[in-house]
């Protein structure tokens, strides 16, 4: 019975978090990142091999009562079973970890997700131990609690608790693989988050691109657009309230900003030319974007709630793309004015134009990282690679060695690089991911075949 | 007669010029269903193109509907110039019709870059079309890239035949 009362007061504690924020909020854990301004971060390739022999169990999260939601109609139990396959699927996708997940593993009673069998667990070498509930709250929500222990030292390192609106299980699952992640690695979390793409179908000649999201893992996977205008290229605002990319609508290619909770869209800059590689800025408050006048590509801003555009470049070259710093202060693009596509660094106003990229061959879609350490591009020396450099363009290394890798974009950590791959001949396109020391190399897996994605950054 | 001579003089001519060009490619695109190029008949029937329509001007051209680019390269050159002659007079023929331009790329450059090369490439065409005569106004440029080729396969040859900028006469 007093075991009872502690797991009660466990659970009331992320209740009580909760109770001020709005009906359906997910929590916010408090941040644990480590301070990412300078020093650890310079040399942030760890080398990833030494977390392969980490154990870790994660049974079946337990429940108090078996109970029909609208996440499980079988029940919390099963729900709990699901909990803990995507949470090891989150940890093993990545490479970084070698999860046993539910399916193998005994499942642990209620009372026991707070006081560990230790013996049951060293038993079989696990080294660490994810322990969870999912319960059925009055309200129709659900708590879900998530705790890791060490099974050697047999104490816990981090527990954390989400009160989630039944739609919204997985995310409970994804903030719980964070929480294991981001103990044990030292890394900020990112699974908790979502990518927008372009789902390709049909022939290389008549190709259907849609603009299509889903979250980190592939799941909830859903088509925006119908395919009716080609659709590229698009990026989730910071708050994840809309998405910006680019048409074939109105017969030339333009920019628009499509608002996934009305489902309604609108013009970034109307006018006759074409406008393209839209992006955002950090704080969500400006998009920049290239726009051919005569035949002559520039990169503009402009408010996101629209007027008077601003013209940051004005080679006679190819001015296209763009990424800002973290900070919002500087901006790597790419232009071609010296003859080829190499990458540049500007201020955010335009000023201080300067190529980076000396290192042969060309360089294009430049994307700086989240932790600003870095920029991922994609290389191209006859095949296209996926590649990395510091932002001051030292520093390249090769992330991928395939035919056609394109179009890096990061993970919210900077730990993993997404991008799309496309097959020799038949075109075929599809999404890949890699961590920073090229090894864990990866497919999404999509519903069809799929190019320029983006990743937002963690879900508010 | 003599003129007639001098005539497929010229005419072999730009044949040779043609057959040395840098990156011809060594077949025509199979041409996408609206931009038919209907073997050149004869006498023209009531059944043929209707002169002034698209099916005419792409009668009339004979694949010089459609110029072609080295690699990441706009200029116009002399067998693209011959090309965009003969365009430019059928438009002078019709100066009621309009025109569509399209910059299309090969699929060994980035997508957004090639959206920006495809629309030099329209352009470059447009601006030789404008040169000769025809009015700016009635001429529209679109891009696509790399999202529309017309040869399918990853190879040189392939490459050749969709880096290229299209004419459509707009019915």
């Amino acid at each position: 019975m007093k075991q009872y009362v502690a797991l009660i007061a466990l659970i009331l504690a992320p209740v009580a978090v909760h109770a001020q924020e709005g009906a359906g909020a997910l929590s916010v854990p408090a941040t644990n990142a480590p301070d990412d301004d300078e020093g650890g971060l310079s040399g942030s390739v760890t080398d990833d091999s030494a977390w392969q022999d980490l154990g870790i169990a994660i049974p079946a999260f337990a429940t108090n009562a078996n109970v029909s939601t609208a996440a499980n109609t079988e029940g919390t139990a099963a729900l709990g079973r699901e909990l803990a396959r995507v949470i090891t699927a989150d940890l093993r996708n990545n490479g970084l970890f070698r999860p046993v997940g539910p399916d193998s593993l005994p499942r642990p009673e209620y009372p026991e997700i707070t006081s560990p069998k230790w013996s049951n667990w060293q038993a079989r070498s696990a080294e660490m131990l994810v322990q969870g509930y999912v319960r059925a709250n009055d309200d129709g929500r659900l708590t879900v609690g998530c705790y890791l222990y060490d099974v050697k030292l047999q104490n816990e390192l981090v527990r954390e608790g989400w009160v989630v609106p039944p739609s919204d299980w997985r995310r409970a699952a994804h903030k719980c693989a964070d929480l294991v992640y981001s103990r044990l690695s030292g890394e900020s979390p990112f699974f908790d988050s979502k990518i927008a793409y372009i789902a390709e179908t049909g022939p290389k000649d008549r190709r259907i691109k849609r603009l299509a999201i889903m979250d980190s893992d592939g799941a909830n996977h859903r088509f925006i657009t119908n395919g009716q205008a080609t659709a590229l290229t698009p990026r989730y605002s910071p708050d994840y309230k809309q998405i910006v990319y680019l048409s074939y609508l109105n017969g030339n290619p333009s920019i628009y900003i499509y608002d996934i909770g009305t489902g309604k869209q609108r013009l970034v800059a109307r006018n006759n030319n074409p406008t393209f590689a839209p992006r955002w800025s950090p704080d969500g408050k400006w998009i920049l974007y290239s726009m051919a006048v005569g035949g002559n590509t520039d990169i503009y801003r402009v408010s996101v709630q629209g007027g008077q555009s601003e013209r940051l470049t004005d080679s006679p070259g190819i001015d296209v793309g763009g990424s800002y710093s973290p900070d919002g202060s500087k901006i790597v693009f790419e232009s071609d004015r010296s003859g080829s596509q190499q990458i540049y660094v500007m201020n955010a106003d335009g000023t201080n134009q300067r190529r980076i990229s000396f290192f042969g061959g060309r360089a294009a879609t430049p994307e700086w990282s989240p932790r600003g350490d870095q920029i991922a591009f994609t290389h191209i020396v006859g095949n296209f690679r996926i590649a990395v450099m510091t932002p001051d363009g030292k520093n390249v290394r090769h992330l991928t060695d395939s035919w056609q890798d394109e179009a890096p974009t990061w993970a919210p950590n900077g730990r993993i690089v997404q991008f799309f791959r496309n097959a020799r001949n038949s075109g075929e396109a599809s999404l890949w991911q890699v961590d920073l020391t090229g090894r864990n190399e990866r497919r999404l897996p999509t519903p069809v075949g799929a190019s320029d994605p983006a990743w937002g950054p963690v879900l508010p | 007669m003599k003129r007639l001579v001098s005539l497929a003089a010229l005419a072999a001519a730009i044949t040779v010029a043609g057959c040395s060009k840098k990156a011809e490619p060594e077949q025509l695109p199979p041409p996408p269903a609206t931009v038919e190029t209907a073997a050149p008949r004869p006498t023209p029937t009531p059944t043929g193109p209707v002169p002034g329509s698209n099916a005419d001007f792409m009668a009339q051209m004979q694949g010089r509907s459609v110029i072609f680019f080295d690699t990441d390269k706009f200029d116009i050159d002399a067998d693209d110039q011959a090309a965009l002659r003969a365009q430019a007079q059928w438009l002078q023929r019709y100066p009621a019709k309009r025109a569509t331009i399209e910059g299309h790329c090969d699929e060994r450059g980035t997508r957004e870059y090639n959206i920006a090369l495809g629309e030099r490439r329209a352009n470059a065409a447009k601006n030789y079309l404008v040169s000769l005569g025809v009015d700016a106004s009635r001429i529209n440029t679109v891009s696509y890239g790399k999202e529309r080729p017309v040869a399918l396969g990853s190879n040189e040859a392939a490459w050749a035949q969709n880096r290229r900028a299209a004419t459509i006469t707009i019915d």
